[in-house]
């Protein structure tokens, strides 16, 4: 072997791990931006979340109608599916699982202000709490997922507030105290207070909540004579211009 | 478990990456010595050669193989062809009659030896400075000899291998496998210009004949004689060449179970031959066969067996979820739900290392087919070629693997039933 061969397998060498490096870089860029991208839209929660508390300890009343207002059920699900979604594609794990932590710890706060909302105004959301572990191959927790996806697609009304049982957050803990759930036993549902361990179908959990059923009645109710206000709205109008 | 496959990920892609970047550092330096000739040319003068046809029951191709060895052009006075029948079952001896009385044709039979035997019966009655075989499955074109011989003119070289493409493509299998041809014209120019040639093919590859009276005859190799002839010139330090422009077009395998069974053959007598050859590995003296061709020869096997098992898996674990989320759930069609949000786009460093690793091979091929034809052509054929190539070739390599292992021979009578031919 020459000295030429030498310096190309070297030269080789470096051009490969830059090639190698920049697109591992690339990658990494990309899992950044997504993960600002969930920090961003938790501040955003957060934000909401202390305004909200920060208006019921100034005025000791908060406006029913703003609190309707203020749901957040949208942007939770949002940041509920892109929090799922990265703990199963970035690998950056100690920066997801901050991310988690900072987005467990909003679902607590966002459910003792959906409690004092729902002490003054009445129930505008039913919580469900559901434990999962990542920690382990669990199948019935990628059933149940489904299922509360599935459910929270047709129930708006139900705010499921999910926790990876194994993350490092003493206000979780807490929760698992309250609530008594086993490692064990995963996954767990609380529901209307209730502690429901291992997998549960769509109709259990109608089963376990039936108040959500009559919720979306009372909603498909109030939506339809809304759109039947519409049109009778727009037909009158269409009838005073007709007459002009 | 996770992070295992994702090292060996990572391991395999590197490796195949900077075999990918050292081709392509040779191409850059060495592109301006790159020969291809597309007009006619003239020596200054003609070296008198032979060529080997070992022939077992070839009856039906053995006519196109040999008219398109007397349609050279090269002086009938310089060129002889020796047809060796290797004790055919069929009339290939009677087809072989009818060239009894060309003065440049001599035939023989013998006992069925295997190819290796009947190429050294070749040798044994060559008289010429120059020797070649050409497999009876295959034809050359006219130029192809003289465009070889202008590299013996440097007298280091010791032999030069053809480009071998595929003969009038028809099926997908052989339309795929016209796509592996070109990429491997890149690969064994690349090859050649760093010393570095494994194989000397057996259509039509030609030597100075002083090349097997210093280290030998053919051997039987695990049915790659052509293979072992190579490694053992490398062994000796002597040069082979590659001419990207002679060109040799050999009937490929129509289907799959040809294709399988050829491949079989090729990739055990490479893990044959390198356990028989592995004293040329990481040897500075032996330059880089040891440290380029014949480790990435065994990467690139373990990388494809890798890649589908890893890809194997990443399906089977997507549609297991899958299928666990629909068990629950039953079928619900939510149009509206479609997430249009660049969050969701992949962009992880496995998808985009693939992509690299891809687009590297691409250039090799776009490279391949510019020496070939002197365009880049962006034909179907090249899916066909993925295709093709990652679903079966993984079994090929693992049966080739476990045949080695329990020492299983190779077979060229089963690779012929399965070509059919």
């Amino acid at each position: 072997m020459i000295h030429q061969d030498v310096k190309r397998y070297l030269v080789v060498f470096v051009i490969t791990l830059a090639l190698f490096v920049t697109t591992l870089g690339v990658s990494s860029f990309f899992s950044k931006r997504k993960l600002e991208n969930i920090k961003t839209i938790q501040d955003q929660i957060g934000i909401d979340i202390m305004s909200s508390e920060t208006q019921f300890q100034l005025l000791q009343e908060l406006s029913c109608k703003d609190v309707a207002a203020n749901t957040l059920s949208d942007t939770l699900n949002d940041l509920a599916d892109k929090i799922a979604y990265s703990e199963q594609n970035i690998k950056n794990t100690d920066e997801v699982t901050e991310l988690k932590r900072y987005y467990s710890l909003l679902e607590i706060k966002d459910y003792l202000l959906m409690q004092k909302i729902k002490a003054k105004c009445g129930t505008t959301v039913v919580p469900v709490f559901y434990f999962y572990t990542t920690a382990e191959k669990c199948s019935e927790c990628i059933k149940q997922s489904a299922v509360l996806t599935e459910l929270r697609r047709d129930y708006p009304e139900m705010r499921v507030y999910s926790f990876d049982y194994n993350l490092d957050l003493s206000a979780l803990q807490s929760l698992i105290k309250i609530f008594k759930v086993e490692d064990t036993k995963l996954p767990a549902l609380v529901m209307d207070e209730k502690l429901y361990t291992g997998f549960q179908s769509i109709e259990d959990i109608e089963r376990a909540m039936p108040q959500i059923i009559k919720m979306r009645e009372k909603r498909l109710k109030a939506e339809a004579s809304a759109k039947a206000l519409q049109e009778l709205e727009a037909k009158t109008l269409e009838a005073k211009n007709l007459k002009n | 478990m996770d992070g295992a496959r994702e090292i060996l990920f990572y391991a395999f892609s590197f490796v195949s990456l900077y075999v990918q970047v050292f081709f392509l550092i040779v191409f850059l330096q060495k592109r301006k010595d790159l020969l291809v000739r597309t007009e006619k040319i003239q020596l200054p003068n003609y070296p008198a050669v032979t060529i080997t046809v070992p022939a077992y029951n070839e009856s039906h191709n053995i006519e196109k193989t040999v008219k398109s060895l007397l349609e050279m052009d090269y002086p009938k006075d310089k060129l002889f062809i020796l047809i060796i029948d290797d004790g055919s079952t069929d009339n290939t001896w009677q087809v072989m009659q009818q060239y009894v009385n060309n003065p440049q044709i001599q035939l023989f039979k013998k006992e069925n030896g295997g190819k290796y035997s009947a190429n050294n019966l070749g040798l044994e009655k060559s008289t010429t400075p120059f020797v070649g075989s050409l497999d009876s499955d295959s034809m050359v074109h006219p130029e192809s000899l003289k465009r070889i011989m202008t590299y013996f003119f440097d007298a280091s070289v010791m032999a030069v291998a053809p480009t071998i493409l595929t003969y009038k493509p028809k099926t997908i299998i052989q339309r795929a496998q016209s796509v592996e041809y070109d990429f491997s014209i890149y690969v064994k120019k690349m090859l050649s210009f760093v010393n570095a040639i494994h194989v000397t093919p057996g259509p039509f590859s030609i030597f100075r004949s002083t090349v097997f009276k210093q280290i030998g005859p053919y051997r039987h190799a695990h049915n790659t004689e052509d293979q072992e002839i190579a490694l053992r010139m490398q062994e000796n330090h002597m040069k082979i060449e590659h001419a990207p422009d002679a060109f040799v077009y050999t009937i490929s395998p129509p289907g799959v179970n040809g294709l399988y069974r050829q491949r079989l053959r090729w990739i055990y007598g490479f893990i044959k031959n390198t356990i028989d050859y592995r004293h040329l590995l990481f040897r500075r003296r032996y330059g880089n066969i040891g440290f380029i061709t014949l480790p990435s020869g065994i990467v690139s096997i373990l990388s494809v067996i890798f890649l589908l098992f890893f890809t194997l898996y990443n399906i089977v674990s997507f549609l297991w979820n899958k299928v666990l989320a629909l068990s629950a759930t039953g079928f619900t069609l939510h149009p509206e739900t479609v997430k249009l949000d660049w969050f969701y786009v992949p962009t992880s460093a496995i998808l985009f290392l693939t992509i690299l690793v891809y687009l590297a091979v691409f250039n090799s091929l776009f490279i391949g087919q510019k020496i070939k034809s002197g365009k880049i052509k962006l034909s179907f054929n090249i899916i066909l070629f993925f295709f093709v190539y990652s679903i079966v070739a993984p079994f090929w390599m693992m049966k080739a693997i476990y045949n080695a292992l329990l020492g299983y021979q190779s077979s060229w009578t089963a690779e012929r039933d399965a070509r059919g031919i």
